[in-house]
């Protein structure tokens, strides 16, 4: 029973209380670029979900004969091979969202959310943990990135999912789609999420595993160097 | 000459890789904090960028392009990136220790920086030549540069101003960081030709 109900709340734990977009501030490239609507959000998200959930199982399962010296490079070639066959899938399967994407699917492989989740979590738990988890975080990125493409995407063109949404109401501002509105819609989400949930674990963010190099664990730079 | 100026003012402003292609973005919003870090970070990624422009160009052009192997590309890119990163980490240590002890930490980042191995898928699509993907990585670690910077300036600013309470932090440094960004859509009717 309990068993049940960790697995549960492993897949649940990337939806929102460690929204891998809003609350953990990773993968912020895609999250910005790809979403001037919200059908390539959904397009992205799928393809993220899938390298997430097949690097994590992959990983789980290798980690024990993996030496630690050499697990980056390891998990990244892990990672780069899903990519390469997401690559090649949306190019034979979804061409027209392909190309709107461009070379975000294969920079999925520098995603920081997938790596993070390799280092924090594949690495210590067993294969079904993992793919779970990789589902959940999956769900949490595709989620996110939806919605931030919806909000581009009506105000910015007036529709969403390609259908007409604010003919009488008011005129589009193109702004939100371009890159400025980018992080313009971006930043009120974060601080809407931010106030909607609860705050007080907002500093976990450090250990997420990708190292300094991400908005999240700026503290760590900045505050070793002062 | 002609085309080699347009690559470098077109990578630099025009088409900016942090503020208008969104790419770079986790090292911008995660150095920018005080101008003396963001120099080290662009320092950095400036010297890589180049470097690994060379090499993954070599790659492709007599690896896997001769061998039909192209759909390797992205393996192959971030591998030889990474390896990269960690022989120029390794010489700088031994050679240049001064240089090493400025850029040292940030050099590991760079491996998961979008940026650099954005560059080199950009170079495959537009089929630039050597001497033009060298060029055009250069321009894009001037334009982070300057990205940077600018940025890491109006950042400072923001340490000593009243933010309301849910704003505080990423949020208000993103709204920040798109007014930057609106300054480079003025570039956008610039057209070399």
């Amino acid at each position: 029973m309990a068993e049940r109900k960790k697995s549960f709340s492993v897949l649940l734990n990337g939806l929102i209380k460690e929204n891998p977009t809003f609350r953990l501030l990773l993968g912020m490239c895609p999250s910005l670029a790809v979403t001037t609507m919200a059908k390539n959000g959904l397009g992205m998200g799928a393809a993220a979900t899938f390298v997430l959930v097949g690097s994590n199982l992959v990983i789980s399962l290798i980690r024990k004969i993996v030496p630690d010296k050499v697990r980056i490079p390891a998990y990244i070639t892990v990672i780069a091979t899903f990519t390469t066959i997401v690559q090649l899938l949306m190019a034979a399967l979804l061409p027209e969202i392909n190309k709107q994407l461009g070379i975000f699917i294969p920079l999925i492989v520098v995603n920081c959310i997938i790596f993070a989740r390799a280092e924090m979590f594949a690495q210590k738990n067993g294969p079904f943990l993992s793919v779970l988890d990789g589902l959940g975080m999956g769900a949490g990125f595709t989620l996110a990135i939806t919605i931030i493409g919806s909000v581009r995407e009506i105000l910015g063109a007036g529709t969403w999912m390609g259908i007409p949404v604010t003919v009488n109401l008011f005129e589009p501002a193109i702004m939100f789609i371009l890159p400025p509105g980018g992080f313009l819609v971006m930043g009120f989400l974060v601080a809407l999420f931010n106030k909607l949930t609860n705050k007080k674990d907002r500093n976990a963010e450090c250990e997420t595993g990708c190292g300094v190099g991400c908005p999240g664990c700026s503290k760590a730079v900045n505050g070793g160097e002062a | 000459m002609k085309e080699l100026f347009a690559i470098l003012i077109g990578a630099m402003l025009v088409e900016n890789f942090v503020l208008t292609k969104f790419l770079g973005i986790c090292p911008f919003l995660g150095v920018s904090k005080k101008t003396s870090t963001a120099l080290g970070m662009s320092g950095a990624v400036v010297f890589v960028l180049v470097l690994s422009q060379a090499v993954t160009w070599l790659a492709n052009e007599y690896l896997l392009v001769p061998n039909k192997l192209e759909y390797l590309q992205t393996i192959t890119f971030i591998l030889v990136i990474a390896a990269l990163v960690q022989f120029v980490e390794t010489v700088l240590k031994k050679l240049m220790p001064s240089l090493y002890k400025s850029l040292g930490v940030y050099l590991p980042l760079i491996t998961t920086n979008c940026a650099v191995l954005g560059s080199a898928l950009i170079f495959v699509e537009r089929d630039y030549t050597f001497v033009e993907s060298v060029v055009f990585g250069f321009a894009a670690g001037l334009g982070f540069t300057l990205a940077l910077i600018l940025f890491s300036g109006v950042r400072e600013r923001l340490e000593t101003a009243d933010i309301p309470e849910a704003f505080k932090g990423m949020p208000i440094t993103l709204i920040a960081a798109s007014l930057v960004s609106i300054t480079f859509i003025g570039f956008a009717g610039l057209i070399i030709s």
